[in-house]
């Protein structure tokens, strides 16, 4: 094939593309393209179909066969196995993803909007400190935040925030604290990029509808809650999905936060699955990944766009 | 002085302030604070279960000193700047070659682009178990396929001191190049197609109108994607410690992993906050110049 009928096909196919979407002008112009990202989308499938089908194989059938093969026999052990290490950890992982996920995204939208839809000088300078916050190695502030944690004892700030006996009540557990603290470092830690995320839709919002409100009397907080909230309902889907995604997934934070306490996250227990001088069982290891994988493999495949848009938010504009 | 009340109450500067000063407060606090923190750290002798002290008669760099001496830090430094450059043109190259066959228009173009960026969605932990399983050196899929077409030789211990290094940067460009894609993409799509059209009529070839016209004017989208990139390449530290726990050995041993290793095995706080201050700086070499260059054009 010659390099310019490769380029009347590349502008013809951009010609398609914009004359709505012909897609069967597209197939028919380049087969070879179709094959040759569908090949590589099955190259980077198969770390993760291999891991599927390990999970259900039984340790001989994982041992005596193909790793990317589906199972002889398929056994559901593996990941009664890994459940059973994993479960208390995946409810920690949802108790401080989900409240750390909400709050830093409200406040990062309250942050946003008191540095963009506002009219003063020096909104930029205060948001590059922001966006710095997003690039910071988490190392460089590690043994502060353990430290932090040592001297404030969480425990009785809760109990004197409350008329109750907080840790006497029955359902009370001792490590609930840990979660809170893992809420609010995740919460501190996530503001930055929430914000960055917010800021840079609210840059595009309509100036003459803020003026309006404006003209007509309405305070900060009034145009705020009645038309910048309103509008803010796809890049709150966009942040939220993104946070619990980054803050589910993350391990270092919560590591040196809750460690491997009562209070561990899932993406800390998951090691636990193949420690370091033992033979790991692999059809455990894969189904603990899957366990641990399946919020954000949930989210990611419902809301893939989303996700995607958050995504590319990353990293400034 | 009417006016003055007037202009207060007027301004937007103060009557903002409760929007967007507690979260500066807060990020000011848990992240500069820390940030400084780590430093004050530093210069203490804080190790094993006592606790610092802050007498600034005590501080000193002796910290700094010790890890000037150390071979396992400027190792770690060696292994740390290999994975960043390597790792973050492998994902350039990688994620721009995808967004290119993407852009050209394609059936099932959100499932492919789903499925390059599926990894990305995935915790470190994660991905580093499957890779650990794809890498086994008798029955992972890796030794498996080469065994398999003929190509014996190359089934070799991924996981052994010499690759290692090598076996993690595939581990992570299989994960991060769908983000280098994702920016990629978007800077394909904002170029007019008029540009295609145009070098079409003056007979160029496919190659030169990328090289030549396409992919000089990504030249943001690769900036922007790099600084990701390379940062994320200086902390690469949950895959690894998912492989290899805190003792990657010296041919995999990152600043990242050394300064974990250092404050939450040895307990040699002061210690590991030096070498966080190192990566800190390494990174703020990086992120620096970036944030100014998008504050001078306005990008923020």
């Amino acid at each position: 094939m010659s390099g310019k009928s490769k380029l009347q096909q590349l502008s013809s196919t951009i010609r398609s593309k914009d004359a709505a979407q012909d897609e069967s002008t597209i197939v028919g112009d380049v087969p070879w393209l179709l094959v040759l990202t569908g090949t590589i989308a099955a190259i980077y499938l198969v770390p993760i179909e291999t891991g599927i089908m390990t999970a259900f194989k039984t340790q001989d059938g994982y041992l005596t066969s193909l790793p990317f093969l589906p199972p002889r026999t398929v056994t559901l052990a593996p990941w009664q196995e890994a459940w059973n290490t994993l479960s208390g950890s995946f409810f920690n992982s949802l108790a401080f993803t989900v409240p750390a996920t909400i709050l830093s995204a409200t406040i990062g939208s309250l942050a946003a909007y008191g540095l963009t839809n506002t009219k003063w000088r020096g909104q930029t300078l205060i948001f590059v400190f922001f966006v710095a916050g997003t690039f910071i190695p988490i190392q460089s502030v590690l043994v502060p935040v353990s430290r932090f944690w040592a001297i404030v004892d969480i425990e009785n700030v809760l109990q004197s925030v409350t008329p109750l006996d907080l840790w006497g009540l029955s359902f009370m557990e001792p490590h609930y604290a840990t979660i809170v603290e893992l809420i609010l470092t995740h919460t501190a830690f996530g503001i930055p990029i929430a914000t960055l995320l917010f800021r840079s839709y609210y840059k595009n919002l309509s100036d003459e509808m803020l003026e309006a409100a404006r003209i007509d009397g309405a305070g900060l907080m009034s145009i705020y809650k009645n038309i910048v909230l309103p509008l803010s309902k796809p890049i709150f889907i966009v942040t939220f999905i993104y946070q619990f995604t980054s803050i589910w997934n993350g391990l270092l934070l919560s590591l040196i936060v809750a460690g491997a306490g009562p209070a561990a996250p899932i993406t800390v227990d998951l090691n636990k699955l193949a420690l370091a001088g033992r033979i790991p069982t692999y059809n455990t290891m894969m189904a603990g990944a899957f366990i641990t994988a399946i919020p954000t493999l949930i989210i990611y495949i419902f809301f893939g766009d989303k996700f995607v848009r958050g995504v590319a938010g990353y990293g400034g504009s | 002085m009417n006016t003055l009340t007037q202009r207060i109450r007027d301004s937007e500067l103060l009557r903002s302030t409760p929007f967007w000063l507690p979260p500066t407060l807060i990020v000011g606090l848990a992240i500069y604070g820390s940030i400084s923190w780590n430093v004050l750290i530093s210069f203490t002798d804080f190790e094993g279960l006592t606790l610092p002290t802050y007498d600034v008669s005590t501080f000193d760099l002796e910290m700094y000193r010790q890890l000037f001496s150390d071979p396992v830090f400027w190792n770690a430094t060696k292994n740390t700047f290999i994975l960043m450059v390597v790792f973050t043109l492998l994902c350039l190259l990688t994620g721009l070659g995808l967004a290119i066959l993407i852009d050209k228009g394609i059936r099932y173009e959100n499932t492919i682009r789903t499925i390059y960026l599926l990894p990305f969605s995935l915790s470190f932990v994660v991905t580093a178990k499957f890779w650990l399983w794809m890498y086994n050196p008798d029955i992972g899929v890796v030794n498996t396929f080469f065994e398999g077409i003929g190509l014996e030789f190359l089934a070799l211990n991924w996981l052994s001191p010499r690759l290692k290094l090598w076996s993690i940067i595939i581990g992570l460009v299989w994960q991060f190049s769908g983000y280098a894609m994702v920016v990629y993409l978007a800077g394909l799509r904002a170029i007019p197609d008029a540009q295609y059209e145009a070098a079409n009529i003056d007979g160029a070839n496919t190659l030169t109108v990328y090289l030549r016209i396409i992919i000089p004017q990504l030249r943001t989208s690769t900036v922007s994607a790099a600084v990701v990139l390379v940062v994320f390449g200086l902390k690469a530290f949950d895959f690894i410690y998912a492989l290899f726990r805190v003792n990657p050995g010296p041919n995999a041993d990152i600043l990242a992993t050394m300064m974990y290793r250092q404050a939450y095995s040895a307990n040699n706080w002061a210690y590991g906050s030096a070498i966080a201050v190192a990566l800190f700086v390494v990174a703020l070499m990086i992120i620096g110049p970036y944030l100014y260059s998008e504050y001078q054009r306005g990008g923020l």
